[in-house]
């Protein structure tokens, strides 16, 4: 019927220049933008320790006389300060540096984390059905019922209660990727079941039933590369949401430890300086903040069009 | 002569696509006469559907009209702008679509959709619209239909919907109907009856029909003239005795042959009345007994509501039914949608515990007894009817044929794994080279080859093919049904043929069943239920298929 040639044998990197999502991609301005600066932005947070002017938290390298130095100016020790300098003297251009490191582990592991409970919850809810179902469900719809920032607020607070004082410094961090991921598994357990719940009846399922394959292994084996679309899309998204979630609770005080400092943290710092004059110290961590979350949502919705077929 | 009601010349569809431009029509012409039925026959993807909707003006982006003129008694309809296609449809042009329950809004009683279509377009008041309705709903054939036109769409079957679609399609006294697959989502006996319908209100109204089918015998019982189309151009052209009977085109032969027909004996049993045997192939052994199969479904609303009053509602599927099968044979189940055939095919599979009733497997119940619960998993296969969901879209097709050998670890080791693969292929006639493809490469005939060979790897004696053949056009259809019949006699194989289609039984099966409401009404050989049939419902079953021998 078709008067369009297959695709013909071709190399690996030929066949995905060909594809329809590398296609919809080059098409896409906004994609191509936001994958550029994410990537700029994820780049310069890893290579963080080789590219920063200045170790922004030595204290033996901070000079309080450097403190308040305006961007794009000589210090009174003629160091050079990019984005400034805050009432330490310590260089903000490198502290963001260091900043979007941690919050993008952060929000990282805080996603994968997320995503492992949301995706084996949602399959087993969507595949077992009736009480089971139920039960996850309700609490995914209960959880979803609060602002997340509250549960992630709450779950902090629980494990800070446990956790001896002498140690929380050092498991701050995993606290904070514990608290970001139980407070966004829901919208991945709500994808995956219902996906799961389509697949489930489709007769490619009930070919492997009638083998007497054991329901752990369709699960894995059958259902689960066929739900990897829509959470990739909601990974990305969600991305996003645990960086601004990361950002929020360490503005409030309540996220990584100051000997780690964060973007939010580095906002928090930044917002008492505000109506003194000290702009940069707020501005720069917070347009960085920005450009990271939106990039990364930008090119969350992107994929999540391009991998609609009825979107094409 | 008279002019044409609908004249169409040189209308293409172009898709632009960024693979290049793929030509879903191509520059076709043809003339439908005042008061004449003109069938348009095609294989999916023939451009037969496109014509219709194109010349509707329906086609969005990334699709291009070209035509050098469409014209209704003789006013240009071709590149009108959307205010006056929207004069044209609907008023001019009728439409009649597959689906049913689509095309009424669910929201309005079908009272409120004729009398708005029909004061859109006449100028009528509310009363006389009304009454209009009344008429027309009486027309198409629907009982009392003074109170059924306050009912909602979801109140009528699916046959008393498609009347009401086509009460819609000529409310606006159009000069002519498009109906496109008017049939194809309904059962046999209904078919026939909306057939009748079309043809009748037509006919008394003057109004032409250009009738898009895929299903030669819908055409065969309704039209006066057809076009043959593939790949987007007209093959053929004619009267529809004349191209049945007298076929010029090698492509509209090969359409024709491929057809089954009710009338044509089993091959098998000619075959065995010239050896001089008059009681059609016989078996020594019988290999599958069902017996007193019962399934129930309990649809009782939930505790809670049954304890504030609710009642208890049980509906039965599939109730008592009993037959055996012959090694070696093919037993043939027939029954309309809900008639509880799949059902059957599930419990005898073993996806679905019975009610009560039993499966046996060479004596062995595969329900009741462990060790013929292992057995059945290699010894009963099943082929599914949708090709498109049979195949896990991620997995290769070498993986894919190769899950049964591995989960009944019929073999560990991938090299000989590789090699039964790499044979089953060469079975179902694919090249083993496409083991290492993903199901979406490949037409739903060849994926129904793939489901057949993933089907054979666990070396099964028994294969349930719950519709296997109703997914696909008819040509490849003729293909797969004798992909059966050669893999039935090269590996001994037994089946259980499920099909709503009464002519593809009758020429693969040995023996029938007849299933009703779940109740299986008449039980036999296959020349006994379709040459001498017993019971009232199979007798309306058999005269209800339309069938291209019937044109005289």
């Amino acid at each position: 019927m078709t008067d369009i040639t297959p695709a013909a044998k071709k190399g690996r990197l030929a066949k995905i220049i060909d594809s329809d999502i590398f296609y919809s991609y080059r098409t896409s301005p906004v994609a191509i933008v936001a994958s550029i600066i994410a990537t700029i932005l994820i780049l310069a947070a890893v290579l963080a320790p080789w590219i920063a002017p200045y170790d922004p938290f030595n204290p033996r390298t901070l000079n309080l006389m450097n403190g308040f130095t305006p961007p794009m100016s000589e210090s009174f020790t003629g160091n050079f300060f990019l984005f400034g300098s805050d009432h330490q003297g310590r260089d903000v251009f490198s502290a963001i540096l260091y900043g979007s490191r941690v919050s993008l582990m952060v929000g990282l592991s805080a996603t994968l984390f997320a995503m492992v409970v949301g995706v084996t919850l949602g399959l087993i809810a969507g595949y077992r059905g009736g009480f089971t179902d139920t039960v996850i469900m309700r609490i995914a719809d209960i959880q979803l019922s609060f602002p997340s920032i509250l549960i992630a607020l709450l779950i902090f607070g629980i494990a800070r209660g446990i956790i001896p004082p002498s140690q929380q410094e050092g498991t701050a961090i995993f606290v904070l990727i514990f608290a970001i991921g139980l407070s966004d598994w829901a919208q991945f357990a709500r994808t995956v079941r219902g996906t799961t719940m389509v697949e489930k009846q489709k007769d490619y399922v009930s070919a492997a039933r009638i083998l007497g394959v054991r329901s752990v292994f369709i699960l894995i084996r059958h259902i689960l590369p066929n739900v990897v679309g829509p959470v990739l899309v909601i990974a990305t998204i969600g991305l996003a949401l645990a960086i601004i979630s990361e950002a929020t609770l360490s503005f409030l005080g309540v996220g990584v430890p100051p000997t780690q400092p964060s973007l939010g943290t580095l906002i928090r710092i930044g917002q008492q300086f505000l109506f003194s004059g000290e702009w940069w110290i707020l501005l720069f961590p917070a347009v960085t903040l920005i450009l990271l979350a939106l990039s990364v949502n930008l090119l969350g919705d992107w994929l999540r069009d391009a991998l609609n077929p009825r979107l094409r | 002569m008279s002019n044409p009601v609908l004249s169409v010349k040189d209308l293409s569809v172009v898709f632009h696509l960024r693979r290049g431009d793929f030509t879903a029509v191509n520059g076709i012409s043809f003339d439908i006469m005042p008061g004449e039925v003109l069938g348009v026959v095609g294989e999916s993807g023939a451009g037969k559907s496109m014509t219709g909707t194109a010349i509707m003006g329906l086609i969005d982006r990334p699709g291009e009209v070209s035509a050098t003129s469409i014209t209704l008694n003789g006013d240009r309809i071709d590149g009108l702008d959307e205010q006056g296609l929207r004069k044209v449809r609907g008023k001019r042009i009728g439409m009649v679509m597959q689906d049913p329950l689509t095309s009424l809004n669910p929201l309005f009683t079908i009272g409120d959709q004729l009398v708005e279509t029909i004061r859109r377009h006449l100028p009528l008041n509310q009363d006389q619209a009304k009454k209009r309705a009344i008429e027309l709903l009486a027309d198409a054939g629907i009982p009392s239909p003074e109170e059924r036109i306050n009912a909602y769409p979801h109140q009528f079957s699916g046959g008393m919907r498609q009347r009401v679609v086509i009460s819609l399609a000529l409310a606006a006294e159009p000069e002519l109907v498009i109906a496109d697959e008017p049939t194809s989502a309904l059962d046999v006996s209904v078919q026939a009856q909306i057939i009748k319908v079309l043809k009748r209100l037509c006919a008394e109204r003057g109004v032409a029909v250009m009738l898009i089918t895929h299903d030669m015998g819908v055409i065969a019982e309704a039209a006066d003239r057809m076009i043959v189309m593939n790949k987007g151009q007209i093959v053929e052209t004619g009267s529809v005795g004349d191209i049945i009977h007298r076929p010029k085109e090698p492509y509209t032969k090969k359409l024709i042959e491929a057809i089954p027909s009710i009338k044509a004996q089993n091959p098998r049993f000619v075959a065995a009345q010239a050896r001089g045997e008059h009681e059609g192939p016989k078996s020594e052994e019988t290999l599958v007994v069902v017996e007193g199969l019962t399934k129930e479904f309990d649809l009782s609303p939930s505790r809670l509501s049954r304890f504030l009053g609710g009642e208890r509602k049980i509906v039965k599927a599939v109730n008592d039914v009993s037959f055996k099968i012959e090694r070696g044979q093919t037993y043939g189940l027939v029954g309309e949608s809900g008639s509880g055939k799949s059902t059957c095919a599930r419990m005898m599979v073993g996806l679905l515990p019975p009610t009560g009733g039993s499966v046996k497997l060479e004596g062995a119940d595969i329900w009741n007894d462990k060790a013929a619960i292992a057995q059945r998993r290699s010894k009963i296969q099943m082929i599914f009817q949708d090709p498109y969901a049979s195949l896990n879209p991620r997995w290769r097709v070498g993986e894919i044929i190769a899950e049964p050998i591995r989960a009944l670890g019929l073999s560990r080791n991938s090299g000989e794994v590789g090699d039964r693969v790499a044979e089953l292929l060469r079975r179902v006639r694919l090249d083993p080279e496409v083991m290492r493809k993903y199901p979406h490469e490949f037409s739903g005939g060849q994926r129904q080859r793939i489901a057949i060979a993933r089907a054979l790897s666990s070396q099964p004696e028994f294969i349930i093919c719950d519709e296997p053949t109703s997914a696909l056009d008819v040509s490849v259809q003729a293909q797969v049904l004798e992909l059966m019949s050669q893999l039935q006699d090269e590996f001994g194989l037994t089946y259980l043929l499920i099909s709503h289609n009464l002519a593809v039984v009758r020429q693969m099966a040995d023996a029938v069943g007849v299933l009703h409401h779940g109740v299986l009404v008449e039980n036999g050989p296959v020349e006994e239920i379709f040459g001498a049939p017993k019971a009232d419902y199979t007798k309306m079953l058999l005269d209800a298929v339309p069938d291209i021998a019937k044109v005289a």
